[in-house]
């Protein structure tokens, strides 16, 4: 059997620079506190930007008065939707791949007509500092009719309940269509029920007519906040020729782009986004709230201005992930073979349309092999921040209620719940309960190598300590990028490439362009480049950006290499099929003697044909899902509630890890994300809905003092779909923790935790419950 | 002939088929014969210009989710479905 050590990768093939460990390019600046992040853009002239927001979870605004606010000393303006047009309701993916409704996005950056969370921004200023535009903020006099908040996805589809969008256009379509708004003469639908669907594959009744063992249970999760390090801010200088440029903390120049364009109502062409350097987005950064605003303000005052957000605002305004109602019913044979599952799934959206319910229904089960299933879903209106993705947005709470209910069901079989997975794993071909056939993944050599870790065969001894294990299933996205790839005369190349980085993915793309043309990684000098600079290239998030632009660096120096060999052709007359490169050493192939290196080349790149520069654009297909399997033991104080991590394990499929550090770094972060979830964060709203827990000091996010070091396992089972076997990673081993947390403690104590977080006070409550008191 | 896997809230349109075989070499192609067939199912399918599927649609071809929509092409013995896009964190 295979010796495991400390973050180890079972590599599946060995390239030259791919699966190295080489430092990052962006490393020094990092540590030296050079790198420039979304606050650290300083203009001349530059104005500080504030927003005033709704005290009130859900009101009329009837009226807003900003005169004294702009009369203030040192306002130079005050803004508030009616500063923009209408942006339509139309659904629009902008031709290049973004999927929002732009009017909802709109009226999200700044309130039209109602307050629709506490939090929710009416009006903005600029001013002198951000002290005076705080104090212009206090002048700014706004009547509300206060109205009564829904604030629960149970309230929401109550009949009698407090309806948000008078006139939304509820959907009950196979997309997710995030709705609109009906014209102002259609009859209203009255419900905040944006949108329902279902899944449907086989006989579901039959299914549970030939099951012998059936388990139903219903979980709960709360909304939960991405907590990036990084509060979001931007900087907006709307230039005297009438273009804009925008510097902000963002997961896509693009997307900053081209949604401030349609809110203002002008051409992508006059704006220019710059991508800083980002402190955490997971999900949450592909959503625009500073920026356009500071856009509105630059306009108006004709001086760049910078809106910067507190972390009360973060948690109060930006997107967290929806609190969700699940139920599920799974049936077994008495051998342990499902054949039936049915599931229901209510995730709150916030105040506009679009939870990420669907690919919670899609992930579900994707790592199963299950002929008959059900499943339907309900995307539900509440007066809380609109919901933002959040790292396998959707996924991670509907495994909570899946994994820990097949828990159960191994339990009543007497089965080992790895080898219940095993006999039930999807594979290639297989069909999945959402319909399509299951790609090439590597669930059941992930499956296995869980088995057989020693952490799954250590003996776990003491009072009150239990193991448990959950999986995950995740289905990565892809997408459109583009990289430009510069020979220097020195041999060195200038990378530029679309992708944001977030998780080391610099490093990353250099690599792929090092492997293919034999060169150290060291003298590729890879940059992200603004929107005026480089290609459309679709937000860095869904785990695509390795996949995606790391293709289009692939061929990018793909056609390096070609021009290379031509320039070599040409200076020995003799045709390009002649000529072999093979590490970074250009030879003609039946005479030794003529050799020249890309160095060489590269320093007579002028005079034989002039500079040579490889570009691609590319969209590629076949991304492929990935799977994580994680172990965890923990320790529950009877006492106190209390449950500790005593060791954690996570595995999985990364297809061919380019970089193993940033792969295991973020197996980690995700496991790290998922512990705080399952254990302690959560919104803590009061009955007006307003949050009252918005700080780091009340919103308790693990520390390192928390946690044990998470192992990592990189199971490598190449996806055929790219040039290195690449499958996304950052994603799913967010989808596991919960479920393999609630399954350890109910090891450790025998009390099943079914809602989120298992905080201590919780724990306590269900040890309380089960001994009758 | 290329099999389409009929949404469940379309199968009234398609008289409760979850799967019908329609022919075509593209998605396009596909979704015009289906209409044809079915009328009033296109209008889940497509935008009002009939060029690109509605947004937030994935049309997914063989197991692969299509990066091409309405362009991908299709096998005769192709297996067709139209899910929900998943947009990633």
């Amino acid at each position: 059997m295979l010796e495991y050590k400390p973050n180890m990768v079972l590599s599946n093939e060995e390239f030259d620079v791919v699966g190295s460990r080489p430092v990052r390019h962006d490393g020094a600046d990092k540590v030296t506190g050079r790198a420039r992040y979304g606050a650290d853009t300083n203009l001349p002239g530059l104005l500080h930007g504030k927003i005033l927001r709704s005290p009130h979870a859900h009101a009329v605004i009837k009226s807003i008065d900003t005169s004294a606010a702009a009369a203030h000393p040192g306002v130079f303006a005050v803004v508030t939707s009616a500063d923009w047009p209408e942006t339509s309701m139309k659904l629009s993916d902008l031709a290049e791949g973004a999927i929002q409704n732009l009017g909802f996005l709109s009226m999200n950056v700044l309130a039209r007509g109602k307050a629709l969370y506490k939090g929710h921004a009416i009006a903005a200023v600029a001013a002198s500092n951000a002290h005076v535009a705080e104090e212009a903020l206090a002048k700014i006099k706004v009547d509300y009719e206060v109205l009564k908040p829904v604030l629960t996805a149970d309230e929401g589809m109550k009949p009698d309940a407090p309806i948000l969008h008078e006139r939304l256009a509820a959907v009950s379509n196979a997309a997710l269509r995030p709705g609109g708004l009906l014209d102002d003469d259609a009859e209203s639908l009255r419900t905040n029920i944006a949108n329902q669907f279902e899944f449907k594959l086989g006989d579901v009744e039959q299914g549970f007519k030939d099951a012998d063992v059936i388990v139903e249970k219903e979980t709960s999760t709360q909304a939960v906040h991405q907590g990036y390090i990084e509060p979001h801010a931007g900087t907006a200088h709307w230039q005297a020729d009438g273009k804009l440029t925008i510097w902000s903390s963002s997961q896509g120049q693009f997307t900053v782009r081209d949604h401030t364009a349609r809110f203002l109502g002008i051409p992508v062409s006059d704006v220019k986004a710059y991508a800083m350097e980002i402190g955490g987005g997971f999900g949450a950064k592909t959503v625009l709230y500073a920026e356009p605003v500071a856009a509105l303000l630059s306009r108006k005052s004709g001086r760049p201005v910078k809106v910067q957000m507190n972390r009360t605002e973060v948690f109060e305004a930006t997107g967290p992930t929806s609190g969700t109602k699940i139920k599920v019913k799974i049936g077994a044979t008495k051998d342990g073979k499902l054949i039936a599952a049915e599931a229901d799934l209510v995730y709150e959206a916030g105040a506009f349309p679009g939870s990420p319910v669907s690919p919670g229904a899609q992930c579900m089960m994707g790592q199963y092999d299950i002929p008959n299933a059900h499943l339907t879903a309900k995307d539900v209106l509440v007066n809380r921040p609109k919901s933002a993705a959040y790292r396998a947005p959707g996924a991670p709470s509907s495994a909570f209620c899946m994994e820990t209910a097949l828990d159960e069901l191994c339990e009543k079989l007497g089965m080992d719940p790895l080898e219940f997975r095993l006999m039930n794993s999807s594979k290639e071909g297989v069909r999945r309960v959402t319909g399509p056939m299951t790609p090439k993944v590597g669930y059941i050599e992930t499956l296995q190598a869980a088995k057989d870790h020693p952490h799954y065969n250590a003996k776990l001894e003491g009072k009150h300590r239990g193991r448990g294990v959950a999986t995950g299933f995740w289905g990565n996205n892809t997408g459109p990028a583009s990289a430009v790839a510069v020979v220097n005369s020195d041999g060195t190349i200038s990378l530029t490439e679309g992708s944001p980085d977030i998780g080391g993915s610099r490093a990353a793309m250099a690599m792929h362009v090092a492997e293919v043309l034999g060169i150290p990684v060291s003298d590729i000098k890879p940059q992200v480049g603004d929107t005026d600079s480089i290609g459309f290239t679709s937000n860095t998030g869904g785990s695509s950006v390795t996949f995606k632009s790391g293709w289009a660096c692939y061929e990018a120096a793909q056609s390096v290499k070609k021009q290379m060999i031509e320039r070599a052709a040409k200076i020995w007359e003799i045709p390009g099929e002649d000529v072999e490169y093979k590490e970074a050493i250009l030879q003609h192939k039946s005479d030794p003697e003529l050799k020249l290196t890309f160095k060489q080349i590269a320093g007579r790149m002028v005079p034989t044909g002039g500079p040579i520069v490889g570009s691609a654009g590319v969209n590629p297909p076949g991304a492929g899902p990935s799977i994580a399997a994680h172990i965890v033991d923990v320790e529950v104080d009877t006492d106190t509630g209390k449950v500790e991590i005593l060791r954690y394990t996570a595995l999985q499929d990364a297809g061919k890890a380019i970089h193993p550090s940033y792969v295991e770094g973020q197996i980690q972060g995700g496991v790290v994300q998922g512990i705080g979830w399952a254990l302690n964060e959560e919104y803590v709203y009061n009955d007006n809905g307003a949050m009252v827990n918005s700080s780091f000091l009340d919103y308790r996010m693990p520390t390192s003092l928390d946690l044990p070091m998470i192992d990592t396992v990189i199971v490598e089972v190449a996806n055929p779909n790219h040039p290195y076997g690449v499958r996304g990673v950052g994603e799913v081993p967010i989808v596991p923790p919960m479920a393999a947390i609630s399954n350890a403690i109910y090891h450790a104590i025998g009390v099943r935790m079914n809602a989120l977080p298992m905080s201590p006070d919780k724990v306590l409550e269900a040890i309380w419950a089960k001994e009758g008191k | 002939m290329p099999e389409v896997w009929i949404p469940p809230k379309l199968q009234q349109l398609t008289g409760g088929k979850q799967q019908v075989q329609v022919e075509g070499g593209t998605v396009r192609q596909l979704i015009n014969s289906l209409e044809r067939q079915y009328p009033g199912v296109k209008e889940f399918l497509c935008d009002e210009g009939e060029e690109d599927l509605i947004p937030g649609l994935a049309v997914i071809v063989d197991g692969e989710t299509s990066q091409l929509g309405m362009l991908q092409k299709v096998q005769e013995n192709s297996e067709v479905h139209f899910l929900p896009a998943i947009a990633g964190g």
